[in-house]
């Protein structure tokens, strides 16, 4: 966006830092509203949902006959309420806690891509930097429960913590199935790769993903402490767990780092697993409007393609955290011991099994069951430059070679191996590695 | 200072900052009586060493003479991080123990072994 | 005009430099332990500004995300009473601050002696090091003895040397088994001793 607004608005030409700053703070602005109005509704849907499940309305009155308003007039008393810490608490530590929480959760919100081309920040390591950034949410649960001076607080941070990290280990190997598919970190590329009928989704790709899938639904509902894991906050047993003690706005920005991180990692396992923003029919794809991968120029209709894409995306995403919702409010509460027997008799090694599975039938049957990309999407080309920082003492020559890494996997080679070829100006060396 | 925010920053920048994680980690692990305050000097004193390694091996740094030692610097980075998380979590299980067998954990009471 | 790169690495260098200080000067093991956690994240930051990208997700994810978390376990289960403060006497603090500070202007003299270290980028290669290529691809095929980055080395002698960085990989993978098994061990159920009152 920057460099749009540096080449076509005039006034940002001769000051290219202000197209910048105006990027990135329409940026932000944009995903905040995103975290926000995200939890605004969802703990409106919640409501809702809970109330069905057991039987009886949720709100109905705030709003007109749904209840629409219910959350923002939540909102108003929350903010209205007295803004109190506790007698013994570390002041510092006891106001910063639910800041900590939030910036983690909003953080992994930047590398997200929700249409082609229109992710905050463009990261080739997007997926390693979602889940790494997960993993430090757990600072403000912690922070929260220690400053807290109240020893129901420190019980559930501590249960908490335990929990959120041991999942961290089958997550990250669920997570990399559809990297080591499609051979690439970069979210946008994954989901690209998906275009097309639904039966391209990486979830369809073979049973290993497929089970793969459930494993990480299990291990995300873990990491954002959702029931059935949700002993931290267990209202019957330890009050209201890390957050016994926070009240008003405090309280208000723990819950919006909740409902954010059930949303990112609902957007993550759409991007990941169903295919992002191409849609179950590649409608956009038949009327031509969408962007032919690795272009892309700015037109109305490309535009459009990338907002229904978006929509599409959202829309996962929400389907995913009403699954979230319903499966709260059905399944009933684990222990803390069978929480961490959970994860490491049987998720750790279900999605180790699935990982080795992935690889040999990857290995050995080089399209999926139904993955069969219209585009040549099969091929991840990275170029490097070899050797531009080296200090080469008595050559004058430029010391420019690429490096051209391809990894092939058309279902139409016989064998399927990766070729590491090695360019460079004069002659060819071929290594291949099977 | 201005100058700073208008031009480049090259190699030495990162090696100030990197100097002086080094010496708070080492001021850390000379003067703090608990032991996980030693503990966390070593983590400072090695992150020291990583922006240092990452400093140097940063083609985008290296201004027009271009001696970065690229990759290697990485790679180098990436082994200190592995293995500094091994070594806490060893001698965090050391630590838990002292704390265990004699409930306290100032350092200054680990005196069995004085002559 | 403002150049973006210098400003964030200021912002970055400036907090991890304050809250490395904070965790000398602190007095609570508590908030050490936060101010650190707050200081090893900058770092991450400045890893990405010069184009470290795996390794300042892998910082992120193993220094803050679990060696950070290890450590304020640790913290929280031995912070009780008495061992939230200790402080140091004063002869201690002078010592160290004088070892401390006359390191500090080594380093710092040695750092800004050499010339070609002093400058950025100017003109073409600054424009040039901002589109650098990502480093994920390239340590991996390191690490399984590719170095994809340096084909073209024309001198022999350097050149068999650059087997790529498998042999270092296994044995980090084994020294990282040894590791488990030894701190499940110490860290195994026993008995605890009586408390005595420091």
């Amino acid at each position: 966006m920057a460099d749009y607004l540096i080449n076509n608005v005039g006034l940002f030409g001769s000051y290219p830092w202000l197209a910048y700053l105006l990027a990135g703070l329409v940026h932000a602005a944009l995903l905040l509203q995103l975290v926000a109005v995200g939890a605004l509704f969802f703990i409106w849907l919640e409501r809702k949902v809970a109330g069905r499940i057991q039987d009886r309305l949720g709100p109905t009155r705030v709003g007109g006959k749904f209840g629409w308003l219910q959350t923002l007039a939540d909102g108003i008393k929350l903010i209205a309420k007295e803004d109190l810490t506790p007698g013994g608490a570390d002041r510092l530590l006891f106001k910063i806690a639910p800041y900590v929480s939030f910036c983690a959760s909003f953080t992994a919100l930047i590398s997200l891509p929700f249409a082609f081309g229109w992710v905050a920040q463009s990261l080739n390591i997007g997926v390693f930097f979602v889940i790494a950034v997960l993993g430090l949410e757990i600072f403000g649960v912690i922070l929260a429960g220690y400053a807290s001076a109240s020893k129901w607080s420190l019980f559930g941070a501590m249960r908490e913590a335990a929990q959120v990290v041991s999942y961290e280990v089958p997550l990250g190997m669920c997570v990399v199935v559809p990297v080591l598919i499609c051979g690439t970190m970069d979210l946008t590329t994954i989901a690209e790769m998906q275009r097309g009928w639904f039966t391209n989704w990486l979830i369809f790709h073979d049973p290993f993903t497929f089970i793969t899938f459930w494993v990480y639904f299990t291990c995300a509902l873990a990491s954002v402490n959702r029931a059935p894991f949700d002993l931290a906050e267990a209202e019957s047993e330890l009050v209201a767990g890390f957050h016994t003690e926070y009240s008003g706005l405090r309280w208000s920005f723990f819950f919006m780092a909740e409902y954010g991180s059930m949303l990112l990692v609902s957007v993550l396992a759409a991007i990941l697993f169903f295919g992002g923003w191409n849609g179950p029919i590649p409608i956009t794809d038949w009327v031509g409007w969408s962007y032919e991968s690795g272009t892309d120029p700015v037109t109305f209709t490309g535009y459009l393609s990338n907002l229904l894409g978006m929509l599409n995306v959202l829309g996962k995403g929400v389907f995913g955290v009403t699954f979230m919702i319903w499966v709260r409010w059905t399944l009933p509460r684990l222990r803390i011991d069978q929480v961490m027997k959970t994860c490491l008799k049987y998720c750790t090694p279900i999605a180790a099994v699935m990982f080795l599975g992935a690889v040999i039938w990857k290995y050995n049957f080089p399209g999926g069951l139904f993955f069969r990309s219209q585009v040549p999407l099969a091929n991840v080309q990275e170029t490097w430059q070899g050797g531009g920082g080296r200090l080469i003492e008595n050559s004058g020559q430029n010391s420019q070679q690429s490096v051209t890494i391809t990894a092939r996997s058309d279902a139409s080679q016989s064998n399927n191996q990766t070729q590491v070829v090695v360019a460079n100006d004069s002659r060819r060396q071929e290594e291949a590695l099977p | 200072m201005m100058n700073l925010l208008t031009e480049p920053v090259g190699v030495s920048h990162y090696l100030v900052v990197g100097a002086i994680l080094f010496v708070s980690g080492v001021v850390c692990m000379a003067t703090k009586r608990n032991a996980l305050g030693v503990l966390m000097g070593i983590e400072l004193v090695l992150n020291g060493a990583n922006v240092n390694f990452i400093a140097f091996s940063s083609p985008a740094l290296q201004g027009n003479s271009g001696f970065s030692i690229g990759l290697d610097g990485q790679v180098i980075a990436l082994f200190v991080i592995v293995l500094a998380a091994a070594e806490a979590a060893v001698a965090l299980a050391i630590t838990l123990n002292f704390y265990n067998n004699h409930a306290t954990i100032d350092v200054d009471q680990a005196d069995e072994l004085k002559g | 005009m403002i150049n973006w790169n210098s400003f964030f690495f200021l912002l970055f260098a400036l907090v991890a430099c304050f809250f490395a200080l904070a965790v000398v000067f602190t007095g609570s093991v508590v908030r050490m332990a936060f101010f650190l956690v707050l200081c090893l994240s900058a770092t991450a930051g400045l890893f990405f500004l010069a184009n470290a990208d795996f390794v300042g997700a892998m910082q992120l994810l193993i220094y803050v995300g679990g060696t950070m978390v290890l450590l304020v376990f640790g913290v929280m289960l031995t912070a009780q009473g008495p061992f939230v403060r200790m402080k140091t006497d004063g002869g201690q603090w002078l010592v160290a601050l004088i070892v401390g500070s006359s390191l500090l202007a080594v380093l710092i003299t040695a750092a800004f002696r050499v010339e070609s270290w002093r400058r950025g980028p100017v003109g073409e290669a600054a424009t040039a090091s901002t589109n650098l290529d990502p480093t994920a691809t390239p340590i991996g095929m390191a690490l399984l003895g590719v170095r994809v980055d340096a084909v073209d080395e024309p001198d022999a002698v350097l050149r068999s040397g650059l087997s790529g960085y498998l042999l270092p990989f296994e044995i980090v993978s084994v020294h990282l088994l040894v590791v488990l098994i030894g701190a499940a061990y110490l860290a195994r159920t026993k008995k605890r001793v009586r408390d005595r009152t420091v």
